[in-house]
């Protein structure tokens, strides 16, 4: 799996003139382990999103080079994009209160993309996608199999997510902030998870967070992102030698699961670092 | 788990059960009500302007008129009990006789304009919602919105002024040709079923040909709803996540648009729907008027009309009944087919 992206740009036309969002990152990755940081509103869901071409239908994309492989994905038509999505490269959302389909079982949702990618009959997708709840370690999957999403707890609810999108052998995991909204110990336990299935199965994972040291921490490589751009691409092992001090600001600034204190400092920022460097 | 969702079945069925009885009560109170603060004397309406004071005063008293409000409320609640809503002037048969007897057209012409407009407002809301902005899109809401604002009656009397009147290609008003009148035995009294039923093809033809105007036009007036209604339910749930999840797992769009979306949708749609079904009802006392369909719409504008007010207050009695009964099964069937409630 190769991954290449070039001067990607995506912007939103408004009332009030076209707003750029995401200004021209450039990075390629193969299967490893890349995070991506940076504050709100920084372009990352929108630069994760563009990989499937999933961006708001009101964004605008451009890029000099957005390849998936040999997919070229911004041409890609809606077939060759369905080879990539949930088969090549999964995503999964912040929240499974809102990303799972609330009329629809944990098992129908994990035998939808078996059935789509693998060909299995109904009853086989049924029986594999039992099989993938044990994958992400929920206990007692057949059981869970019929619950719906309201019936979940927030950490089941995300292995669940885990096992629709593993459920394609995809070769790329996209996480976007994929434990930001559960509780601070399923956090580590859903990171140590996705973690292993990842070694495990020889994937690369981009790991989307507000959290440096968190991402430095499971991570080979960390994007840092700010307003639309990439200000810093390091080695994990190297951030704490980072020079930028936007992201000497992010090690020091927020409240880290990794390192929890009881007074948080406040993040500088100067318009300077949003322009090319 | 099982279990539990039929001890919530329960308990949605009690509910239920208490507040129908509630909105029942007040119905009838109502309905009570409205026949005695009615600027229209039954009494008059029974004996002519010009009967004799002795003979007002008998027939005042034999239909309990002279008795304190309580206590006519009483009777009137004691001859429901036993489906006695009284004698219709107009038509000197019970009053009940003749809800059996108008009440099956109008079904039939209400449940032919539903399916109708189900079948083409479901459709026409989830493509358009599924292209914002397109040409399409501006078509659907420009026609629901124009389907709204114009009146039942206008849209009637311009179908029979083309299609009848200026183009010939559909019978006028009625519910069969004269030729066929009284030829099928009655059944269920939905002429069209009853046509069908016993054979009659030739009567099934001709009254399926009266149906279709008078169906069209009250399927237009809940369309325009039914249609709205679809697409700002599939909008919603196009930008929701779930949705971005099913197009990342690779689900391809039309199962996108239709198993998700549209399956979060659907559940909302019942209530929409049976809400709609409810006030063709309504619908229908219009309808019937302009295209002379002999439905209970029809039958309560005549004994308004001549001030039968046992007729009037029977048919309006049912009516609430079924509306009431509509919304109940919508409330019923939103609950049962939604996992978050059930
Ligand atoms: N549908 C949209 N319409 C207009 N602007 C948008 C839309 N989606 C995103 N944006 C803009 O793009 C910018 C980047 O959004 P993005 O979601 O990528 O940020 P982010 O880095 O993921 O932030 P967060 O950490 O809050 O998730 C935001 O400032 C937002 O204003
Ligand atoms: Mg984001």
């Amino acid at each position: 799996m190769q991954l290449e992206i070039e001067d990607l740009h995506i912007g939103f036309p408004g009332p009030r003139g076209f707003a750029p969002a995401v200004r021209g990152v450039s990075f390629a990755m193969g299967a490893e382990k890349l995070g991506i940081v940076g504050e709100s509103g920084s372009g990352k869901s929108l630069t994760a999103r563009a990989i499937l071409r999933l961006t708001p239908p009101n964004a605008v994309l451009r890029a000099k080079r957005l390849r998936f492989d040999d997919i070229d994905v911004l041409s890609a038509s809606p077939r060759a994009l369905g080879a990539i999505r949930g088969r090549r490269a999964g995503l999964i959302l912040q929240d499974p209160k809102f990303a799972l389909n609330p009329v629809m079982t944990a098992g129908e949702q994990v035998a939808e993309p078996l059935r789509l990618h693998k060909g299995l009959s109904r009853r086989a997708a049924r029986a594999a996608a039992v099989e993938m709840l044990a994958q992400v370690r929920i206990n007692d999957p057949a059981a869970v199999a019929h619950r719906y999403p309201h019936e979940l707890s927030g950490g089941m609810g995300q292995r669940v997510m885990i096992a629709m999108m593993l459920a394609g052998d995809p070769e790329l995991l996209i996480a976007d902030e994929a434990t930001s909204a559960l509780d601070a110990t399923v956090q580590a336990e859903i990171l140590r998870l996705i973690e292993d299935l990842v070694s495990r199965r020889g994937m690369g994972l981009i790991l989307i967070s507000h959290d440096l040291p968190l991402v430095s921490h499971f991570c080979d490589r960390v994007l840092v992102m700010y307003a639309g751009r990439v200000v810093e691409a390091v080695p994990a092992a190297e951030l704490r030698k980072s020079r930028h001090p936007y992201t000497q600001g992010l090690l020091l600034c927020p409240p880290s699961l990794m390192r929890p204190r009881a007074r948080l400092p406040v993040l500088a920022r100067q318009p300077d670092w949003a322009e090319v460097a | 788990m099982n279990g539990r969702r039929d001890a919530g079945r329960l308990r949605v069925l009690s509910t239920s059960a208490a507040s129908i009885s509630i909105t029942l009560f007040g119905l009838i109170l109502v309905t009570f009500l409205i026949g005695r603060v009615m600027p229209i004397d039954p009494v008059v309406a029974v004996a002519g302007d010009h009967a004799p004071p002795d003979v007002v005063a008998r027939i005042r008293s034999e239909l309990g008129l002279d008795r304190p409000l309580a206590v006519q409320f009483l009777i009137y609640l004691r001859h429901l009990a036993v489906g006695d809503l009284g004698r219709s002037v107009m038509t000197s048969h019970a009053v009940t006789a003749d809800i059996l007897q108008y009440f099956p057209p109008t079904f039939e012409l209400a449940t032919s304009a539903i399916i109708l407009a189900v079948l083409v407002g479901v459709p026409a809301g989830v493509l358009a919602a599924s292209r914002p902005g397109s040409r399409f899109d501006h078509l659907v809401r420009a026609v629901s919105l124009a389907g709204q604002s114009v009146p039942v009656f206008v849209l009637g009397l311009l179908f029979l002024l083309i299609l009848y009147v200026k183009l010939g290609w559909l019978p006028g008003s009625g519910q069969v040709g004269i030729t066929y009148e009284g030829v099928v035995p009655p059944i269920t009294r939905m002429l069209v079923v009853d046509a069908a039923l016993t054979g009659h093809w030739g009567a099934f033809w001709s009254a399926l040909s009266h149906l279709v105007q008078p169906a069209l036009v009250l399927a237009l007036f809940s369309l325009a709803y039914i249609t709205r209604m679809t697409r700002a339910f599939m909008f919603e749930a196009l930008g929701s996540e779930y949705v971005i999840t099913a197009r990342a797992k690779g689900v391809p769009e039309w199962l996108v648009l239709w198993r998700h979306a549209f399956g979060n949708v659907s559940v909302g749609l019942v209530t929409v729907i049976a809400l709609a079904y409810a006030s063709l009802l309504e619908g229908a006392v219009l309808t019937e008027t302009v295209f002379s369909w002999p439905g209970l719409g029809l039958y309560l504008t005549t004994s308004l009309l001549n001030a039968d007010m046992n007729a009037v207050l029977g048919a309006t009695m049912v009516i609430g009944c079924i509306y009431i009964g509509l919304n109940l099964l919508a409330d019923f069937a939103y609950r049962l087919l939604d996992p978050r409630v059930r």
